[in-house]
Formats: structure tokens, sequence, C-alpha cells
């Protein structure tokens, strides 16, 4: 199994956590990630809230580059994800207006001179694990199963939301990463609040939305017997762990929910060390709650 | 007897506009309020995205584009999956911002507008983002200095802000896309 890997900008700062455990679990599946080289931002929200085209014309300078190496395209950013697919489905479509002119753009960008007609697949690594790889052959990897550890798994928006743009799991009721914690052998806990928004995009200018929106989603958590959260978007985890003590500031509560990403336990289920998958980098430390459960 | 509502030319021109951009027929919206009860946000809202598409319906330019609604939206897309009537409200709140973001349409909600800007200063400066320089423009325009001074020192000591920028190569090319994009969008329109 090899793909083209498209980390996007927060893997290679804010969430370099999310890289190190992708690579980390990727090489010892045996999915081999070969990074595109000079891939450039998505444009991410800003993109597609401000220009038409840029919002398509980022995406498909990267997806050029992927087709250009013969392979499906791996992302980890459930954002990134989104706007790479919601370009792959403009510029498959017939009679889009827009597709000429992102074409050009590209080109004005060095981006190759073919058109550009959503050649490129690409999946987001929770399904490339899942589906291609294989929940039963994962199990039976797992050196460590994660015994009697209660895990909500949290999906946020871009993973499934627009549906007919990613087709990922059910819109309103996803079930991809409960599967997952079971096949782990951890516990996953039934909760309402898996496909609720973080505000993500409004992480810097609007944290007070932010806080509002996280302090519900973590406090539905741990009303639901979690002890910490599965997450496959680094705007998911920043949010919820970064304004975790901000939450409890503004709200009086006490929460200490570690937020993980699903990268993260495997590799902690497949014997990996805790450098490696970077849990030293988390805000919310899990290094008590795994103490606890002789994980560590 | 005329069933047509008295909108002015100018009125109807803007209703065609945004559903010319959103690529969105606005009379399939039939107010059932679905997506303002859905939505995460709508608690912080001037005007709950429904009302937002009924102003436009109106042909209510300035409610449409000074409204905080445009700018709180988190493009979650909880409203686009639900609406019964296929209408995609995600995708006419990003036609109204396009709008307001060209023409500068002055909101309560600057803030958001111009961390945009930033970001695509980044993106067009180096291909990716920088995140330490960003949030220091941010911080600097919008007058919050002192604003997430708390967590970048916790964020610097775990290795997740890079005071560098990164490599000027993956930049290449991208001034050329950006004003390019500029251009076409005018003739877009």
């Amino acid at each position: 199994m090899r793909y083209a890997y498209y980390p996007g900008c927060s893997l290679h700062s804010t969430s370099r956590e999310y890289d190190m455990s992708t690579q980390a679990v990727c090489q010892a599946l045996g999915i081999e990630l070969e990074e595109i080289e000079d891939w450039i931002c998505c444009g991410a929200s800003s993109g597609h809230m401000t220009s038409e085209l840029m919002a398509l014309a980022l995406p498909v300078k990267n997806l050029v580059l992927a087709r250009e190496m013969s392979l499906d395209t791996a992302v980890a950013c459930a954002a990134c994800y989104s706007r790479l697919k919601v370009a792959n489905k403009v510029m498959s479509s017939n009679g889009n207006p827009r597709v000429p002119y992102v074409d050009e753009i590209v080109r004005t960008g060095g981006g190759g001179a073919r058109p550009y007609r959503g050649e490129a697949k690409v999946k987001h690594l929770l399904e490339i694990v899942t589906d291609e790889y294989g929940l039963d052959t994962l199990r039976a990897r797992v050196t460590r199963p994660l015994d009697g550890l209660r895990i909500a798994a949290y999906y946020g928006c871009l993973l499934v939301r627009p549906p007919e743009v990613t087709h990922f799991d059910d819109p309103e009721d996803p079930t991809t990463m409960e599967r997952l914690i079971a096949a782990l052998g951890a516990e996953p806990v039934d909760w309402p609040y898996k496909t609720e928004c973080c505000g993500g995009s409004l992480a810097l200018t609007r944290t007070n939305v932010v806080a509002k929106l996280c302090h519900d989603i973590l406090e539905m958590a741990a009303d639901e017997g979690a002890e910490c959260i599965m997450v496959a978007c680094p705007l998911c985890q920043s949010s919820l762990d970064l304004r975790q003590a901000q939450v409890n500031r503004r709200y009086g509560t006490d929460l200490h929910m570690p937020i993980l990403y699903f990268t993260q336990l495997i590799g902690l289920a497949l014997g990996m060390a805790n450098k490696e998958l970077g849990l030293n980098k988390l805000i919310v430390s899990p290094d008590s709650l795994f103490r606890a459960k002789a994980l560590v | 007897m005329s069933l047509q509502l008295p909108l002015a030319e100018s009125d109807i021109a803007f209703l065609h506009e945004v559903e010319r951009r959103s690529g969105q027929n606005l009379a399939r919206c039939y107010q059932c309020g679905k997506c303002s009860a859905g939505c995460p946000i709508a608690f912080e809202m001037d005007h709950p995205p429904h009302q937002v598409i009924r102003g436009v319906q109106m042909g209510m330019r300035d409610l449409a584009l000074s409204s905080r609604t445009i700018w709180l939206c988190a493009a979650c897309e909880t409203c686009s999956t639900r609406c019964p009537q296929d209408v995609d409200p995600a995708g006419i709140m990003d036609a109204l911002r396009r709008i307001a973001y060209a023409e500068g349409v002055r909101s309560p909600e600057q803030d958001v507008p111009l961390f945009h800007r930033l970001f695509l200063g980044s993106v067009r400066q180096f291909g990716r983002v920088f995140e330490v320089g960003l949030i220091a423009f941010y911080n600097l325009f919008s007058g919050h200095l002192t604003k997430d001074l708390v967590i970048a020192p916790k964020m610097l000591l775990k290795g997740k802000l890079s005071v560098l920028p990164p490599s000027m190569r993956h930049g290449k090319g991208m001034k050329e896309m950006f004003a390019r994009a500029e251009a076409l969008e005018a003739e877009l329109e």
C-alpha cells in the first residue's frame, strides 16, 4: 500500500504529533507514505470564504502534483480533506464555468499544462486504516490492547459533511471510529455530540465562541463516561486540547480530558513508545490516565 | 392582482447575484428554520441563517452583507446537510462573504475578514501558513495585543510553534496565482 501524502500546514506546526504518529503507525503497518514535494496550503476556511477561484486552485495545484505521482492521496487533516474533495467534485463536473479558470490559475503558478479533471483520488487516513488496511488485519497486530479505556469518538464537521462531497460514513451518526476503538481493545462511548462543531475556523478570532462549543462537547463526553476523546482532525484537537484550560476558567469546570489523535491510540495499542507518538506534545497530558490503565 | 413582491430592480439584481455566485435557487427555501435550529453558532448571530436567506430573497443587501452572521458562520455544513429543500445555506454564506470581502463592506465582525486576509497573505508569500507570523500580525492589526499570550509559551515549549517561517521555495508561483485569480474572478461576475 503506497500513497501520496498531503500533511497540510497544521501537521507541520501546531499538530506535529499528528504527523509523527501518522508516520510511525503507517511505517509499522507497512503503509507507505510519500510526501508530495512542494505541497502548498489548501486555503482552508480563509480560501473558500473569500475567493471562489483560489478556494479551488490551491487544492488543485496539490492534486496535480499527486496526479504526477500516480498514487492515491492520503490526507490526515479533515479540513484539507474537505477542500481537496470539494475541488475534485467541481473539477470532475460537467459544464461548471469555473473549471477552465482554475486550470488557468494553476498553470500560472507552474502547475502543469494538462487540464485537471479530478484524476487524483483523495482518502482520509482513517478510511485508509479502517477500509483499505482493514480492522481485522489491524486487530491481529495489537500487542497492547487498550483494555478498559473508555473513548469518545469525535468526528467534528468536515469528515462527514457535506455527505455528497466526502461520502464518509453516515453524516449524523458515523461509527467508523467506534469500530476502530473496539478493534484496539478499548470501549467506545455512546454519546450524542460526535458530529457537533468545535468552531475551529473561529479559533483565533472568536475564541469565546470556540470556548462555548468546546465546553459543551467536553462536558457531554465527560457526562457519558469518556476518559479521553479520539479525533481525526488537527483543528478539532487544537480547539479541545489547547482551549481546555480556558474552558475550565470560564465555566468553572474541572475537566481533564486528553484529546488524542486516532493514530496515537493505534500506536499505543501497537506497543509504540510515547515519544514516538508525540504524546508529550499534548497540552492536556494523558500520562496519569494511561498509568491508571497500565498502558505505559 | 399580481402575486409578485414589490422589489426594486436593484434588490432583484442582488438576489440574482447571490444565486449565481452560490449556484443556489433561493426560491426553494420555504423558511422552515431547520438551518437555524441546527446551527451551532446561531446563539451569537444577529440574524439566524434562515433570516439572512429571507433577507436575500427580499433583496436586502445591507442586512445580509453587514450582518455578523456571514462572518460567524463556521462553515460546519450542518445546515446544508439537513436542509429538506436541498438548499445549501453554507454555500450562500460563502457567496455573501465573498461579495462583502471583495467590496470591503464594514461589519461588526471585522476581525474575521482581517484574519482571512492575513492568512491568505501568509499563503501568498510562503505557499504555506506561517503561524507565528499570522498570530503576531493578527494581534497587532486587530488591536488584541495580548491575546493568547498564556498559551503561546506552552506551545513553543512543546515544539508546536515554529518561530522560523517555512522555506520560501514553496511560495514559488503563488503571487502570480493570486493575481490571476483576482483578474479572473472579476471576469466571472
